[in-house]
């Protein structure tokens, strides 16, 4: 870690600083490394406050459950077992795990799919025409996206049940697209509108069909927004527990997050060690792919305001 | 990590939303693109919203389950939520958790990004990356691992021992529905800090250098120029930032309904959206569920007309 006048890295530049650059500086120059050390702990502490339950999580599914409770837990996985891990998977045995992770990537899959080839179209008709109801469609998109699921619930499940579509992969899919839609069509238009036209009407003139145009020219340029908006909804859908909890009622049906749920309730006296092997497992390739997309995600919803 | 600053430069990107001039030559293509998206919400969205309110002025119960008519009953289910002294403990709690969470949200999510504006680039990614995991872990985990780490027998109590030398190991941090509440407030603070601190990082620091060199020029210390410069500077993004915080926090359910899982008594810590749920899939009165739905759905659409008024406004629409 090299430290520079103009920005000191604190804790650790502060000790290897040579004496030469110290006596350069003013009592102020003092004060602020002084200053920048007290930063750095508060810095700390945010870190430890953020990262602890992740490290715990961690911690915990890698050792047997006595040895984080009680008296005497230990923060570091000294008796390291996978055991933990064993049990979350198959245990009762080891088709629930299994199918409950099927469930989850189907339902996951079809919203995901859904999602991007219907916001998609959505997106270009209202980012690439202008056209009468242009701009109330896109306010009655934002209007939806405040519409609050838990109200729709109660509804929603009535609806579904007396279209037999409870227990089915495509009747949660389906309520997962209406609840993620507008989100998706609201920031595929930001990325549509992104590509400016004129290249596609200058690949028009160099002898492209629109539609080869679009293919060769507008699509590639969208894809890294098509790829975040997808792993949006994605997340969305693995996340979500409560519709699944209502909608699949049956055991074979059940999604990984009612999966945790359930498993935390079927074994009393709850063995945290499994449980939160089972977060672990839940958790994963959820921060995987948040971290991905996190970047472009936090503009779509205050775009208006970061601008200043 | 270069994360605050991807979040501007790509809103910079996607700003100028300028149509093509293509209308004259395809008056239809717009509306057949949009049949898919308008299927959907009409199916899944618009639908359930107009039985929603059908519902509500309805008596459904079980009854209507196995195929007896629902009866219209006016505003019965109104008055009756209205009138409930359990109701009012509901509102109250969930107003009193949101207004909590979205006050410590915002203090700590400005004063964190404050600090990361300070630090230097090393401290500054250990500081991101651990946001980035609070705010990606999904919330259904995040509350279980809390509800681990805040167990009779989990670490807090070990710690707090420790610290304090009376043994605390044993108390229930959920049995007490103010500690609960306090623990639920915890978590969902935990989770909504990043998103805040980021947004108003990537604000702050859009501030040009020349504007707080000339402060300090001026004598500004830190705190005035905090106060006159920086504050008034992302003012817009505060205002977004609250509004879509009370929308989220007063919809908090994941925490809560998890939390509930793992110790307290339900009736005395629901918010709004576990109680909906409850009244609905556990009492299995719809007609009543579905009137605190309308009340919840117009406070909330509310809430949001300043977010949707300013979004269209700053979008150019």
């Amino acid at each position: 870690m090299s430290s520079t006048m103009t920005s000191p890295a604190p804790a650790k530049g502060a000790s290897q600083e040579s004496a030469a650059s110290a006596a350069r500086r003013s009592r102020t120059g003092t004060k602020r490394r002084v200053g920048n050390v007290g930063w750095g702990l508060v810095a700390l502490v945010v870190f430890v406050f953020s990262v602890f339950p992740f490290y715990w999580m961690l911690n915990t599914s890698l050792q047997p459950a006595r040895n984080t409770m009680g008296s005497s837990p230990s923060f570091f996985p000294t008796e390291f077992t996978l055991r933990a891990f064993d049990t979350a998977i198959n245990e009762p045995n080891p088709a629930v795990f299994s199918t409950a992770l099927q469930n989850s990537l189907i339902v996951t899959f079809m919203t995901l799919v859904a999602c991007l080839v219907v916001g998609f179209m959505a997106a270009l008709a209202v980012a690439r025409f202008t056209f009468k109801g242009r701009r109330t469609f896109i306010i009655s998109i934002l209007v939806v996206q405040m519409l609050p699921a838990e109200a729709m619930f109660v509804s929603l499940y009535r609806i579904l049940d007396s279209w037999q579509l409870t227990n089915t992969f495509f009747g949660l899919a389906l309520a997962y697209v209406g609840g993620v839609l507008p989100f998706t069509i609201w920031t595929l238009r930001g990325f549509v509108a992104g590509v400016p036209a004129d290249l596609e009407e200058a690949a028009m003139i160099d002898g492209c069909s629109r539609g080869k145009a679009f293919w060769k020219v507008t699509f590639p340029l969208l894809a890294p927004g098509l790829v975040s908006t997808g792993i949006f909804a994605f997340l969305q859908a693995w996340n979500e527990f409560v519709l699944a909890l209502v909608v699949m009622t049956r055991p074979e049906n059940v999604t990984l997050p009612v999966w945790l749920r359930y498993f935390q309730q079927a074994t009393r006296g709850t063995d945290w060690s499994a449980l939160m092997a089972g977060s672990v497992l839940m958790s994963i390739p959820v921060l995987i792919f948040f971290l991905i997309v996190q970047g472009r995600m936090t503009g779509g919803l205050v775009s208006g305001a970061v601008k200043g | 990590m270069s994360v605050p600053a991807a979040a501007g430069t790509r809103t910079a990107t996607t700003d100028p939303p300028v149509p093509s001039p293509r209308k004259a030559r395809a008056p239809k293509l717009p509306w057949v693109l949009l049949v898919p998206t308008f299927v959907i919400l009409g199916i899944i969205t618009a639908y359930p919203v107009v039985r929603l309110v059908i519902m509500s002025f309805q008596e459904y119960t079980a009854a209507q389950l196995y195929g007896t008519p629902a009866e219209w009953i006016g505003f019965d289910n109104y008055v009756e939520v209205l009138t409930d002294p359990e109701f009012h403990g509901v509102i109250l709690r969930s107003l009193g958790l949101m207004i909590v969470c979205v006050v410590l949200t915002m203090v700590l999510g400005t004063l964190v990004a404050l600090l990361m504006m300070r630090l230097g680039k090393g401290m500054r990614t250990m500081v991101s990356v651990g946001l980035l995991l609070a705010w990606g872990m999904p919330a259904l985990t995040a509350t279980i691992v809390w509800g681990w780490i805040v167990d009779p027998n989990g670490i807090l109590n070990y710690l707090l021992s420790v610290i304090t030398g009376d043994d605390w190991s044993g108390h229930s941090w959920l049995a007490n529905p103010i500690s609960f509440l306090a623990v639920a407030a915890v978590i969902i603070v935990w989770g909504a800090v990043p998103f805040v601190c980021f947004t108003m990082y990537a604000g702050l620091t859009q501030i040009p250098g020349e504007v707080l060199e000339a402060a300090q020029l001026d004598g500004a210390g830190k705190v005035k120029t905090f106060r006159l410069i920086q504050i008034p500077f992302v003012t817009s993004i505060i205002a977004v930032l609250v509004v879509l915080s009370v929308i989220w926090d007063l919809r908090v359910f994941a925490q809560i309904y998890a939390l509930q899982g793992m110790g307290g008594v339900a009736a005395e810590n629901s918010t709004i959206g576990v109680y909906i749920y409850q009244t609905a899939f556990s009492s299995a009165n719809y007609g009543l569920a579905s009137a605190m739905g309308v009340i919840l759905t117009i406070a909330l659409m509310a809430i949001s007309y300043v977010y949707i008024r300013r979004t269209v406004k700053e979008e150019g629409l």
